[in-house]
């Protein structure tokens, strides 16, 4: 019986620790792009933390909402100030899963398409998203990058009746991010 | 007794698949620090309504500011109740830095030219550094260019210079109100009379309420001190108005008892009374133009 024990146990703790394969970066892309009959607006931020499990397939990510820089000051204070209401809403987050990490060769360069399922959260409202992109592995490194869109009005994101023309209410979002493999 | 041990250490080899799946993930994207966040948009332009806030016009930046006072509510029908008199300064600012902005304007009111520099020297943030307030210093000149007055006395340029030194001190309290402290310092080379004080100190403020997105309501009060200003009778400065936000203008609407739009001119030379209805209803426009876009987005 207390072999059997020992067993069960030796068994279940190598599994347990099994070195999960995790990437990791602090410095991802995001851009998010609005395009009207007005104007175009766009902005980035290059400081967008992002990790992927590869055995598990489980991805997130996490954005500053105050570390968008924008083409116009004005447009920044805005939409720090009104849209997405910074202060109270500091960041955005993605928490989710590849859905078919099981087709991706971790061990071989090459660009795999990958699906990408789980909650969106922005200015303090979370959505199921689904979208698809791709996962390049080159030098032990993971490119993830995808291009959507989503609508203001999902996020709870109001536009005032004298602007609708100057903001679109769909919004490209274009994520890529490069991460590098951690040992633990 | 030994039993439950073993099942105690079974149970905890199990618990690292117990966690939710992506909390190690989320454990590792964590920020070692938490983020420095810097207060934005205490005031919604470099004034509070007529005053110096301690905003500056951001880098790269241009502001172009119109401003107009029409003439006092108490002139009666013959002048339309001030609508048909103007006082009005044209002015350009622009954000060398995000410490330091610098602009000029020509004010109607004595022909007189003026410049400043605005320097924000602390910042009000949160997060991983705190410092509860905004520090700006300005310092401004302005020079009136009409004709000569003073027929005994020599007609040197400096004598036609003033100068004004403000310290800013706001906060902002939350997503509404904003407060600021404003002690000055007008220093006249040439006063009129003997007992005129060259040097005139003010202490004042100001403050914001937003209301909504796009709109607030904005006070300002200076006080003078007794004694400094003889020849003329002057009085405290007070303004009130609203300030309304479109895309790329700020249009600032407020009623004042001073009629110049220079620091000098309404810190030491308010000349109008609220009690006897020497207000002026005037305007700010602010627009404001991108020179120079960030480097990120030069194609």
């Amino acid at each position: 019986m207390n072999r059997l024990v020992f067993i069960i146990a030796m068994v279940l703790m190598i599994s347990v620790q099994v070195p999960a394969q995790k990437y990791v970066t602090k410095n991802g892309y995001i851009r998010f792009y609005s395009q009207s009959a007005i104007e175009n607006i766009e902005a980035m931020n290059r400081q967008v933390n992002a990790a992927l499990n590869t055995n598990t397939g489980d991805f997130v990510f996490k954005v500053l909402m105050r570390s968008f820089t924008f083409q116009k000051a004005m447009m920044q204070e805005h939409f720090n100030e009104n849209y997405v209401e910074s202060d109270k809403y500091p960041d955005g987050t993605f928490i989710g899963k590849i859905s078919n990490i099981r087709e991706i060769n971790f061990s071989k360069d090459g660009i795999y398409p990958a699906t990408v399922e789980g909650n969106l959260t922005l200015h303090g409202v979370t959505k199921p998203v689904k979208e698809t992109g791709t996962l390049e592995v080159k030098n032990a490194m993971v490119t993830g990058k995808s291009k959507f869109n989503i609508l203001l009005s999902d996020y709870r994101i109001s536009i005032p009746n004298t602007l609708v023309n100057n903001i679109s209410k769909t919004i490209e979002i274009t994520v890529e991010v490069t991460m590098n493999k951690i040992t633990n | 007794m030994r039993k439950i041990y073993r099942f105690a250490f079974l149970f905890l080899l199990f618990v690292p698949r117990l966690l939710p799946a992506q909390d190690d993930l989320l454990e590792l994207i964590k920020d070692n620090k938490p983020p420095v966040i810097y207060t934005e948009a205490t005031f919604k332009t470099s004034r509070i309504v007529i005053g110096q806030s301690i905003e500056n016009t951001a880098q790269g930046n241009l502001n172009l500011v119109f401003t107009h006072h029409f003439g006092a509510l108490n002139t009666g029908y013959e002048n339309l109740f001030g609508l048909h008199q103007s006082v009005v300064r044209i002015g350009a600012e622009y954000g060398f830095t995000r410490w330091l902005a610098s602009g000029f304007g020509l004010n109607s009111d004595r022909n007189t030219w003026d410049g400043f520099l605005k320097f924000k020297i602390f910042r009000q943030k949160s997060g991983g550094k705190k410092f509860p307030l905004t520090i700006s210093a300005f310092v401004s000149t302005a020079w009136y260019t009409t004709k000569w007055e003073n027929a005994d006395r020599k007609n040197y340029i400096t004598s036609r210079a003033t100068y004004c030194f403000q310290l800013l001190f706001a906060r902002k309290f939350g997503e509404r109100l904003s407060l600021q402290f404003t002690p000055s310092m007008v220093h006249k080379n040439l006063v009129l009379t003997r007992d005129d004080h060259n040097d005139i100190f003010t202490i004042g403020g100001g403050g914001r309420l937003k209301i909504t997105d796009r709109i607030s309501l904005n006070a300002e009060y200076h006080h003078i001190f007794r004694k400094q200003v003889v020849s003329t009778q002057v009085y405290d400065s007070f303004s009130f108005g609203v300030d309304l936000e479109t895309g790329g203008h700020v249009f600032q609407i407020f009623l004042t008892n001073s009629s110049g739009e220079n620091e000098e001119a309404f810190l030491a030379n308010t000349t109008g009374r609220w009690g006897r209805g020497d207000i002026f209803l005037g305007f700010n426009i602010n627009r404001i133009f991108t020179l120079v876009t960030p480097k990120e987005f030069r194609k």
